[in-house]
């Protein structure tokens, strides 16, 4: 039961970080029709931005965190939309998914060859000491990490649902043409959300990679994450990947530890392929009228 | 007279909202029927219905005495009832001849012997029936996307005609069009219907067109029929003044 | 006059593709027969996404599919003509098997469905040692053919020549035909192709499946090409180089796959000096050209030779899948 438990709160530290990265995925996507199969790389990244940051600058963590995000935001936010976005979505979705694969590669190979093929240590926020919750030994670095993504998207939900500038970005998710005729301003919406969406990956790159080690391949496997949990959680709605998230991590910690170490990067897949049979608007999302 | 088309006691909600209310009516074999109705009475969405591009939340479709409802567009065309779309759909790449042949290739043959058998599907004779029918002859190999618009609205109603169809639902069929092709549409949509015997329902705003294009008019407003006839009486008729001035 | 034009270039790309060998030494020979499988698994990519409009990222698991199909049956002394066929069958098989409840959903859902599925291949090629040898990889023995050594590679350059050549035209027939014009059709404007009687779905799904089996047939060649198979050129990576290849090359085009494939081929080669820099170089250029050019190298040849003899006929060169959304 202990370890249960145990296994339950590492998922949901995962799974809180495959939600950062899910919900910038599902508003780019809304707002943009920019589906990022550069997602997992965005993750990728920024942690070696704060590698840099530390290890050529000689900044300590705090500050090389800082840089990390505001380099992301610079980057993987204003860059990427002004040199790789705007110039592609007139081509059509295809190019532009097209270049978001070429997006991903270019990071990959981009961090091997630059940096480093290997995987780096980084630094943790909190220490790693191993506290009793309830009879059951729990790590606080893992609590910290949950603490800190919880915290971040608690306050992203506040300024979506709290803030003029939120309701209008949720109004670009929702009908970009409508919320045109309203007066919203669109275009300053879509530079936001890819903002946003750079900040949530670099706090998930930042929360993560102590855990997994920083190393160019990692998006992969976080890309996948993101991609399931916002498919299972729902696309309609920024709470459909919170739940894709949690549930993504939680079960495949479970299932490395009570199916197969080796197939346990399946098992979130199996859990995609049984969503889309059963349930293809997701767990949370509204059924579509049928479109051919 | 046979029904081509029933519909009964049809509905369409969205979350709150109902877009179609309990509409039952026939279409008559040979008949243009008009359907009309201010912005937003809920038209297309009972044409949408109708076609299977959306699910009604109750009520039954039958085409010629069989229950089609809820079959699949594609499903429903290959049974003979074919439509027109609001916005202008051709395929501007194909040339003229094959959009024909493209409207036609499924209502013949099997999957493999479109796959093993005639490029064209044995249906350029046809094709060029048709578009020499809609007076398209000297643009029969351009393609789709270089002629005009009123052309291309032309080309589009003779791909809902080309796999002669029991019933042909046009949406709109005017919008967009000048006056001398407008004149060149209606006179061959007369000119189908009696030839053919083929049956129509119109959904029209243009009200000079659709009064003289139809033989009978349904008049639809927030959902429901309110009002049924001849075009003459129709447009005499105080709930149907009231609900176009209400608007 | 005008149509002769193209068969004869036809004919000289043939006499051309039938000599090089002569020319070449061992590895020469090697790379060109590796161009030619890789055309075919990218002519597969490009029936999915350049004729019916939607997204591949799985060829290369179809590929491995292929690949340990035949290594497993000729391995068990079935022989290679049968392993080749059940290699591309298996391939079309479990393409409807996926494609079947990714195309009931949305559009862009068979991208993630056949990501997700290239994970799971490569995960059950690696973790399977007693089926598939695992990372350790396996060999593959050439097959013989009557009186014919494949083992020689010139002979087995023109072995796989002719296959190319046989793949080639039954793709040709497949978009020329009926078929063809509904893919087109489905690409350009579902909703107006279902609405004429085009049953979407299924031609959606036929157009991945046989898309996948070209993955399949690929992948038997490929294996006793390079006679020793492991999981790497199986994983997600490589399955995302066909599809920019497919796209590079010119997607919706006939020529397109193979000159993509010759890109992705022989880059590496000319990019030697480069040596890993040569992946990011590839990835820049893609978004480049998919900026400027989203029709491809096909495209972009097309533009330059309608531009000069009559600059005023330059008919824009067809975009692929231009979707609005």
């Amino acid at each position: 039961m202990g370890e249960f438990i145990q296994l339950v709160v590492t998922g949901l530290t995962t799974g809180a970080i495959y939600a950062l990265a899910a919900i910038g995925f599902t508003l780019l996507w809304q707002t943009s029709q920019t589906i990022n199969f550069a997602q997992g790389e965005f993750v990728m990244l920024p942690a070696f931005f704060a590698l840099a940051a530390m290890n050529v600058l000689g900044l300590p963590f705090s500050l090389a965190a800082l840089v990390a995000i505001a380099l992301s935001v610079l980057v993987l936010g204003v860059v990427f939309k002004t040199v790789v976005v705007d110039p592609l979505i007139r081509q059509g979705v295809l190019p532009l998914v097209i270049s978001t694969i070429a997006v991903a590669l270019l990071l990959k190979d981009g961090v091997k060859e630059v940096y480093s093929a290997e995987a780096q240590p980084f630094p943790s926020f909190v220490p790693d000491t191993v506290v009793t919750v309830l009879g059951t030994p729990v790590s606080l670095s893992q609590l910290g990490v949950l603490a800190v993504a919880l915290a971040v998207i608690a306050a992203l939900q506040g300024f979506l649902g709290g803030t003029r500038t939120g309701r209008q970005m949720q109004a670009t998710a929702q009908n970009p043409t409508v919320a045109r005729i309203l007066g919203v301003p669109v275009e300053r919406m879509v530079m936001y959300t890819f903002v946003i969406n750079a900040t949530l990956a670099a706090v998930a790159s930042l929360l993560i990679s102590p855990i997994y080690l920083a190393k160019f391949s990692n998006g992969e496997h976080l890309g996948l994450a993101a991609f399931v949990a916002a498919i299972v959680g729902g696309f309609n709605q920024v709470r459909g990947a919170i739940a894709g998230g949690l549930l993504v991590g939680v079960v495949d910690n479970l299932a490395a530890a009570y199916v197969s170490a080796a197939y346990r990067q399946a098992v979130p897949l199996a859990l995609l392929v049984l969503i889309i049979l059963f349930r293809p608007q997701g767990l949370l999302g509204r059924r579509e009228e049928r479109a051919v | 007279m046979a029904s081509v088309l029933e519909v009964r006691n049809l509905s369409k909600r969205f979350g709150g909202i109902t877009a179609v209310d309990d509409v039952s009516f026939d279409v008559h074999e040979g008949e243009i029927l008009g359907l009309i109705g201010p912005n937003g009475s809920g038209k297309s969405t009972l044409f949408n219905c109708i076609l299977g591009q959306l699910a009604p939340s109750a009520g039954e479709v039958r085409v010629d005495g069989h229950g089609v409802t809820g079959l699949r567009p594609s499903e429903l065309n290959r049974r003979g009832v074919s439509r027109t779309f609001q916005l202008l759909q051709v395929f501007p790449k194909l040339t003229v001849r094959e959009n024909l042949i493209l409207a036609g290739q499924e209502h013949q043959g099997r999957m493999l012997a479109r796959l093993f058998g005639k490029r064209d599907a044995g249906l350029t004779a046809q094709a060029d029936r048709m578009i020499a029918f809609f007076r398209l002859s000297h643009l029969a190999e351009e393609t789709a996307g270089s002629l005009s618009y009123g052309q291309q609205k032309l080309l589009d109603a003779a791909m809902a005609f080309m796999a002669g169809p029991r019933l042909v639902l046009l949406d709109e069929p005017a919008g967009g069009v000048n006056l001398t092709m407008l004149a060149s549409l209606k006179e061959r949509l007369h000119a189908i219907n009696a030839e053919e015997n083929a049956t129509f329902v119109v959904i029209e705003h243009n009200m000079e067109f659709v009064m003289s294009l139809c033989s009978r008019i349904l008049v639809l407003a927030e959902g429901r029929i309110i009002a049924e006839g001849a075009p003459e009486a129709v447009r005499r008729d105080p709930r149907v003044i009231e609900a176009y001035l209400g608007h | 006059m005008k149509a002769r034009l193209p068969l004869l270039a036809l004919a000289l790309v043939a006499v051309a593709l039938v000599v090089a060998p002569l020319g070449l030494q061992r590895y020469g020979t090697y790379i060109l027969t590796l161009w030619l499988v890789t055309s075919i698994a990218a002519m597969g990519v490009n029936l999915i996404v350049g004729y019916a409009g939607q997204e591949t990222l799985a060829q290369a698991a179809f590929l491995g599919i292929g690949a340990y199909t035949t290594a497993l049956l000729t391995g068990a002394g079935v022989p290679f003509g049968l392993a080749f066929l059940a290699s591309g069958a298996l391939a079309f098989c479990v393409g409807i098997l996926i494609g079947f409840p990714a195309l009931r959903v949305r559009k862009h859902y068979l991208a993630f469905v056949t990501l997700a599925f290239t994970v799971l291949v490569w995960l059950v090629i690696r973790n399977e040692q007693w089926l598939t040898g695992g990372v350790m990889g396996m060999n593959v023995r050439r097959p013989g053919l009557g009186e014919i050594n494949l083992r020689n590679h010139q002979n087995f350059y023109w072995f796989v020549l002719a296959i190319t050549a046989a793949l080639s035209f039954a793709l040709w027939w497949i978009v020329r035909s009926p078929w063809g014009r509904a893919f087109t059709a489905l690409r350009e404007n579902a909703l107006r192709a279902e609405s004429l009687g085009v049953d979407v779905r299924l031609y959606t799904l036929l157009a991945f499946a046989i898309g996948c089996a070209y993955g399949g047939f690929a992948g038997a060649l490929f294996a006793p090409l390079v006679g020793f198979i492991d999981p790497a050129p199986f994983a997600l990576a490589p399955s995302l180089l066909f599809l920019l290849m497919v796209v590079v090359g010119g997607a919706g085009s006939f020529a397109g796959p193979f000159v993509g494939a010759a890109v992705a081929v022989l880059l590496p080669e000319w990019l030697r000096f480069a040596q890993g820099h040569y992946l990011i170089i590839y990835a820049l250029l893609v978004i480049v050209m998919m900026a400027f050019c989203p029709s491809g190298i096909v495209g972009l040849v097309r533009r330059l030779v309608a531009l000069r003899p009559k600059p005023s006929t330059a008919d824009a060169p067809a975009a692929p899948a231009k979707e609005a959304a």
